[in-house]
């Protein structure tokens, strides 16, 4: 196996490099260790979480039909609720595991979150994905985790976006709960902040489209990179290792 | 301006039994949700204490709050309330007017400075320096600023006094602003529904002169014991919303059988209120006991979370044109969709074209 594999398989945490550059490769390997276990897994669980929440949180807010009998028989709605709930709290709590994740796992683990917004050759990078991505590029720069474009897409519309429908859903909840519940001790300061109940359910819903249009644009990129580009992406989150296609040993 | 004497001295000369006097109090004991011994220490405190001093201002509103504070229902209590507070100034209530009523405004402000419980129905409007609400000759603005200063506290009637309301809609030409972000030194009490329910109303004012402290309020400054709970919580058609059977039109079968009101916009899931525990008319109902959803009037923003009768709120676009999150959410994931399939189609056509270059194409997502 070449060396780059075996050195960014070390762990560099946040501290570390603290600017998330991405890194664009000169002369790669032929397979490099990019996602570990723990992305991976959380990556697969938020994805499920998040199917689960659009679901049942768009018949949150627009009820199937009415169910026939006594309501006594029937728990349906309050059912969609709960499974919304509870995906919701696995869905919270995966978040702060890759929160906390980014900070002691390798350089790719926290470029999601931290664009280096700061950076001009960064977003000359960005620029350079764009023109690449609407056929006036005719060769792409390699990277061995996000490309920069990517990389402002993820942060822009869905960690943002997801960190949004997170804390607006937990304050929801934490309505549910009571305004005596330390739910709501944790979590009711997004009402003060966003002024009524009612508009946070607009924002959290808003949230949800969001991060709807970013998954369909997610799933395209990712399956189209895997047929026409120079490395593996679909099964990168598989394995966890990212293969160069036009490399040889 | 005469010592006012105690409020149970007061009950007497309305020729208030003794008998009726415990009562009121046990029932206002139950209604603050205390436990029934504190009942003697209502009478105790009502049969010593002074009246205290009330100021009743209007700034911009309808006087739908002082409408529903005349009609509290509870046993004695519209003529009660009356004569516990010493009322000294309202437009609607007093006797005076013109120069004779602002000279007892006056008066209050000067000999019971720091005593007087100062309670603001309606709000201030703030542009073109307040000019959009004159009392009395002044913007209704200095007025406030005046009482407010020499007030033990301020009591923010209705939700004009305390989110704005209606004036404070969108687009707010007025620039009308609830007391909390005029006054700032002053412990403020909202009080807010349009018009916040009777009872609810005499309930905080006899809390405040009977255990002369503000009640224990909630994160946004509304009194916990009305405003704890959501209609949602309390709401006797819960069990239809758990069950999922909804009125799906105005008057269908489901309407009739009393389904719950969430697909024809009920705000009940994000309204703090008493209306489906203390109920209006001296219980007789309440909005969605009459079939009709709650439009969440004691919520902030709730003129701008319309229509009313309908489940999501209305999002204005760039555009102009109005819409809500789902159907923006459509129109963007057609959109989004839309192109995607394009830019597939475009890179198949490169490829096909272009085969040496395929595995060069491509940049990591
Ligand atoms: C990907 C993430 C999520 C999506 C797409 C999502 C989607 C939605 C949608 C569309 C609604 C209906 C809002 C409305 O009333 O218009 C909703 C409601 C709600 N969500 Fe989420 N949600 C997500 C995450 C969460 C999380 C993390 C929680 C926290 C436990 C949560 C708790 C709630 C609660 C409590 C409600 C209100 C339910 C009710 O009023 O009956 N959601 N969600
Ligand atoms: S009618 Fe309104 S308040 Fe009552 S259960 Fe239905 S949504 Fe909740």
């Amino acid at each position: 196996m070449a060396s780059t594999s075996e050195s960014s398989k070390k762990s560099q945490g946040l501290l570390h490099s603290l600017v998330s550059h991405a890194t664009e490769v000169e002369s790669p390997a032929t397979k490099v260790y990019v996602y570990e276990t723990p992305v991976r897994l959380w990556h697969w669980v938020n994805a499920l979480c998040i199917v689960l929440l659009c679901v049942t949180g768009y018949l949150i807010a627009a009820p199937p039909p009415s169910v026939p009998g006594e309501a006594s028989f029937s728990f349906l709605f309050g059912n969609i609720r709960l499974i919304h709930f509870a995906a919701g709290e696995v869905l919270a709590l995966a978040l702060l595991y890759r929160v906390i994740w980014a900070f002691i796992g390798n350089s790719h683990a926290h470029q999601i979150f931290l664009p280096p917004v700061w950076s001009i050759k960064w977003w000359g990078e960005v620029w350079h994905e764009v023109r690449w991505y609407l056929f006036l590029v005719k060769v792409p720069k390699k990277y061995v985790g996000h490309n920069p474009l990517a990389q402002l897409a993820m942060f822009g519309i869905f960690v943002l976006p997801l960190f949004v429908s997170v804390f607006t859903g937990l304050a929801l909840n934490a309505e549910g709960e009571g305004i005596e519940s330390l739910w709501y001790q944790a979590f009711g300061w997004v009402f003060a902040l966003l002024g009524d109940s009612f508009t946070v359910h607009t924002i959290h819903h808003i949230s949800m489209w969001v991060i709807i249009v970013f998954s369909m644009i997610h799933i395209y990129v990712a399956v189209r990179e895997d047929i026409m580009s120079r490395q593996s992406l679909v099964s990168t989150m598989i394995s966890g290792w990212r293969y160069f296609k036009d490399d040889k040993e | 301006m005469t010592s006012p004497a105690t409020f149970y001295d007061v009950f007497r000369q309305q020729g208030i039994s003794r008998r009726s006097f415990n009562k009121f109090c046990s029932l206002t004991a139950a209604s603050l949700g205390l436990s029934p011994a504190f009942a003697s220490e209502i009478a105790h405190a009502m049969e010593t204490k002074r009246r205290t001093p009330v100021i009743w201002l209007n700034g911009l509103e309808c006087t739908c709050c002082s409408e529903s504070f005349i009609r509290s229902g509870h046993p004695l209590v519209s003529d009660v309330v009356l004569s516990m507070l010493s009322l000294d100034y309202s437009h609607v209530l007093m006797a005076a007017a013109g120069h004779q009523a602002e000279a007892a405004l006056e008066e209050t402000r000067r000999e019971h400075a720091g005593e007087y419980i100062l309670a603001v129905e309606g709000n201030p409007p703030l542009n073109e320096d307040g000019m959009f609400c004159i009392v009395g000759g002044r913007p209704f603005i200095e007025q406030l600023q005046e009482m407010a200063a020499g007030a033990k506290a301020v009591v923010a009637w209705g939700s004009c006094a305390s989110n704005g309301c209606v004036q404070a809609a969108k687009p707010n030409p007025t620039q009308a602003t609830p007391i909390h972000k005029v006054i700032k030194d002053k412990p403020i009490i909202k009080v807010p529904g349009c018009p916040p329910i009777a009872e609810v109303m005499t309930g905080v004012l006899t809390y405040m002169l009977t255990f002369d402290r503000i009640p224990p309020l909630d994160r946004l400054g509304r009194p916990k014991m009305f405003y704890g709970q959501r209609i949602h919580d309390k709401c006797y058609r819960r069990p239809h919303f758990d069950a999922g059977q909804f009125a799906e039109a105005w008057d269908d079968e489901n309407s009739r059988k009393g389904y719950c009101l969430y697909k024809m916009g009920c705000r009940g899931p994000t309204t703090y209120n008493a209306c489906s525990t203390v109920r209006w008319n001296d219980g007789v109902s309440f909005p969605i006991q009459s079939g009709h959803g709650c439009i969440g009037c004691s919520e902030e923003n709730f003129w701008d979370n319309g229509p009313f009768y309908e489940r999501l709120a209305s999002v204005h676009t760039p555009l102009g044109v109005e819409s809500n999150a789902d159907k923006i959410g459509v129109a963007t994931v057609g959109v989004i969709g839309a192109g995607i399939v394009a830019h597939a189609a475009a890179s198949a056509l490169q490829r096909a074209r272009n085969p040496d270059n395929a595995a060069k194409t491509g940049a990591g997502e």
